[in-house]
């Protein structure tokens, strides 16, 4: 056998390759946020403040929190070569079902979660369903639902709605040393979705979906059953986003998830972490450093004092480069 | 190395599938009129045909895609009926196409298990996964790829081996290869036959289909041969030889096909001076009016690259082309339609044709691109344009997706006539084109190579080339290999654009 083998590489002329470092748009990643992190110290040190200190690191870790959430159940939508633009309204909605249900009273804060997480599941459901049954385009189908919730909020909603018992309130503030517990929670999540994605057969068929349906399909892939469970589970989790906040404001808010914009906001962390927006590859991991570097970014213009529109520009640039040097990568490799 | 036939099924040749009178019609077109065909266990069995002989609908009937409008699919003796390619495979039927269906981005062990990844504790059994592919790829002799490589960094020969060996992990024991080598590089050619003979080694049925002669008399044991969807013959190999088999699959004086040359070569329209780039190198050469100049080469050796860089997707960055004698830099396809020169791309549906666009907007898109103020004269012309190119359509308003091959050819070259180009490049232009549109498309470049238009036509299908050019050029390796006159045989082509003796 070995001496067949021997005959077969040598007659192919090429021995197996050495294995190589790569630098996958994941450590681009990593690495950016360090440097984002040196020049941000320089320039707030500059203007006469610590960029790192104990409420630096708290502040970081807090915007991204949410963001955090919400972005890991993009990502999942985003592998499978879908899209989510309902999180924002359904941040709020969950946000008012969750505070409304528990009212106050420190024995419904379990049922409140179930609820605001049992409602999430369902929109979830129906983004999933829009798109694999109805066949429409995951931009439309969840523009059309974001819409729906919009009106339905619109209508019955005015402003903060429920209350939060004190009890619950405690997940929105409490931490160990400057490491907000949220945080740890939302990375914790993040680990489970990064296992999920890589370890599990739907989590495979995610990323065979996104890569191309049609060779999923093929292959026995379930392809519509994967695109209905990516959608209910980015859907948990901009719910369990909303929980959160609610714990955090003491009460639901039916725009707090539109005026933080965390539909597209969430969409530029994913690909700003290297996730093809045309879905097949990417990760979590990428997505984690990706909100890491917008929350960074807005803690250093906090501490500069710049107005917001500049603030908005420099995020505009970054997203725009990471995006083209993925694309260069991509060509690159793919004349080698 | 010495051929062990493992199976029992090499000594005792028992069909394991066997397909009986299979008919098909389309719209009331019959594509296949009782076909026969059956495959052995440890055989390689060619199937050959002219493009539109049936081959590929026999494929797809083999394969589950097609249901058979008559005729039986018998497999290991039992009759069977395929709704979906899903029951195809799972009576171990596997078609390995052209076009991969592979993962880019997932390893290879990925795509091996994809859709039946094994799970260990709640997780997908990565180990589990990487061993099997392992075992296959060394049961095929293949330990050059590693199961946890990315797709993307293999070559396309070894993506072939990679979608074979999916085939095999799902138990497939026959194996269906459609035109296997069309992909692939020359010296990829030789690792194929060497992996094809080890399939039927281990007791693989192998459906080979391919127009190349040379492959089909090289592996195959019997050979199937289709003509205008009906079956013509089945014979062990032995018993036949090249010319036999041609008249078979042609059945017909190839003349016939290919209209005289009947025109007069003028003035040099363009001509190369040691033009080069990333791809090509040194080329001189010169094409002139009313002349139809052939580019014959290996797939990737350079032929298409000849096309790309005077139409300047990718430039000629040395040497000097010039348009008729004036020296003229073609930086990009806009500067290329500017200068008069057309390209009728060999991926007509990606590169040629707009699908959901109509016929009309087709035709006239390079002119809307190209020239301005001619939007007034667009309706006059265009019934003449498409008359003039015999474009089959239901109206010019009919969407291009809808029309066949052939006359989606026709609208493609309609819109390059629609500027009136001084110089056409045609790359694979009858390329999944039935027999009767190829004539139709042969005779039109000839009516427009004598009303002076200077054509370089890219072909991998050599009667094609042989039978239409007034010149051959043979491109190897990115370099001209050499220039032959009209009316050259195939093996002397063959033996320039290999670099091997005609004996080979």
């Amino acid at each position: 056998m070995s001496a067949v083998r021997e005959q077969v590489r040598r007659r192919s002329g090429a021995p197996a390759r050495a294995r190589t470092f790569v630098i996958t748009p994941v450590v681009v990643v990593y690495l950016a946020l360090a440097v984002l992190l040196v020049i941000g110290s320089v320039l707030v040190g500059l203007h006469g403040g610590v960029l790192l200190d104990h409420g630096g690191v708290l502040n970081i870790l807090t915007r991204g929190t949410v963001l955090g959430l919400v972005a890991i159940g993009q990502t999942l939508v985003i592998v499978t070569g879908s899209l989510d633009l309902s999180v924002a309204y359904l941040v709020g909605l969950c946000s008012l079902v969750a505070a409304e249900t528990m009212a106050g009273s420190t024995a419904m804060i379990v049922p409140g979660v179930l609820a605001a997480l049992a409602v999430a599941a369902v929109v979830g459901l129906v983004n999933g369903l829009v798109i694999t049954v109805l066949k429409a385009n995951a931009f439309i189908a969840t523009l059309g639902v974001a819409l729906v919730l919009r009106g339905y909020l619109e209508h019955n909603y005015t402003g903060p709605a429920g209350t939060v018992p004190r009890a619950f309130q405690h997940i929105g503030y409490d931490r160990i040393g400057p490491v907000p517990v949220a945080a740890l929670l939302m990375l914790l999540l993040a680990a489970a979705a990064w296992w999920y994605l890589r370890r599990t057969r739907t989590g495979y068929h995610m990323y065979a979906v996104g890569g191309d349906v049609d060779v999923a399909r093929l292959s026995g892939v379930r392809t519509g059953r994967t695109i209905v469970t990516a959608h209910v589970l980015c859907a948990v989790m901009a719910g369990l986003a909303g929980v959160f906040l609610a714990g955090r404001l003491g009460s639901g808010a039916p725009y707090v998830g539109t005026d933080a914009g965390y539909d597209l906001e969430s969409i530029a962390a994913v690909v700003l972490g290297g996730t093809a927006l045309a879905g097949g590859r990417g990760g979590v991991a990428g997505t984690i450093g990706g909100v890491l570097i917008l929350s960074t970014l807005d803690t250093i213009f906090d501490d500069l004092e710049l107005d917001s529109f500049f603030k908005d520009v420099v995020r505009g640039v970054v997203l725009i480069a990471a995006v083209a040097l993925y694309a260069r990568r991509r060509t690159a490799g793919r004349s080698a | 190395m010495a051929v062990t036939h493992a199976t029992p099924g090499a000594e005792h040749p028992v069909a394991v599938v066997r397909l009986e009178g299979i008919e098909k019609s389309f719209f009331g077109v019959p594509v296949l009129r009782g076909v026969d065909l059956s495959l052995r266990a440890g055989e390689v069995h060619a199937l050959v045909g002219e493009n539109g002989a049936g081959k590929s609908t026999l494929l797809k009937v083999l394969a589950g895609v097609h249901r058979p409008d008559a005729g039986r699919i018998v497999v290991r003796d039992e009759e069977v009926s395929f709704a979906a390619p899903r029951d195809a495979q799972a009576a171990g039927i596997a078609i390995i196409h052209q076009e991969f269906t592979l993962l880019e981005h997932r390893t290879v062990a990925e795509n091996v298990f994809l859709g039946r990844e094994p799970v260990r504790r709640g997780q997908v059994d990565r180990r589990a996964m990487e061993t099997e592919t392992r075992r296959l790829l060394d049961w095929l002799g293949e330990d050059g790829i590693e199961p946890g490589t990315e797709v993307a960094r293999l070559s396309v020969a070894r993506k072939q081996v990679v979608e074979i060996v999916k085939a095999l992990s799902a138990d497939a024991t026959v194996l269906a290869m459609d035109e296997p080598t069309a992909a692939l590089a020359d010296n990829e050619v030789e690792l194929l036959y060497g992996l094809v003979r080890r399939l039927r080694d281990r007791g693989i049925a192998i459906l080979y289909v391919s127009h190349r002669m040379r492959e089909v008399f090289d592996l195959s044991e019997r050979i199937t041969v289709l003509k205008d969807g009906a079956f013509v013959t089945c014979a062990p190999t032995a018993d036949l030889d090249t010319d036999q088999v041609v008249r078979h699959m042609v059945g017909r004086p190839l003349e016939a096909l290919y209209p005289e040359r009947t025109g007069v070569p003028g003035a040099v329209r363009i001509a190369l001076r040691g033009a080069g780039n990333e791809r090509v190198r040194n080329l001189t050469f010169d094409v002139r009016t009313g002349e139809i100049v052939g580019v014959a080469g290996l797939q990737g050796s350079g032929r298409s690259a000849i096309a790309r860089a005077i139409w300047g997707v990718e430039p000629f960055t040395t040497g000097t082309v010039e348009l008729d004698g004036v020296p003229t830099r073609l930086t990009g396809p806009r500067t290329a339609v500017r200068k008069g020169i057309g390209y009728v791309t060999e991926d007509r549906k990606g590169e040629g044709l707009a699908l959901r666009q109509s016929v009309r907007d087709n035709t006239l898109l390079v002119r809307r691109a190209a020239c301005r103020g001619a939007e007034a004269r667009h309706k006059a012309d265009l019934a003449r344009l498409l008359g003039s190119v015999a474009v089959v359509a239901r109206s010019p308003h009919q969407e291009v997706r809808y029309l066949s091959g052939g006359n989606q050819q026709k609208v493609v070259l309609g819109k390059w006539l629609a500027v009136r180009p001084r110089v056409l490049i045609v790359d694979e232009p009858t390329r999944g084109v039935d027999v009767g549109a190829k004539q139709a498309l042969y005779r039109l470049l000839r009516e427009l190579a004598d009303d002076g238009m200077a054509i370089l036509m890219i072909s991998s299908e050599l009667p094609e080339l042989i039978g239409m050019s007034d010149r051959i050029l043979v491109m190897r390796e990115g370099a001209l290999a050499g220039e032959l006159p009209a009316g050259a045989d195939e093996e002397t082509v063959m033996a320039l654009a290999t670099g091997h003796g005609a004996a080979a």
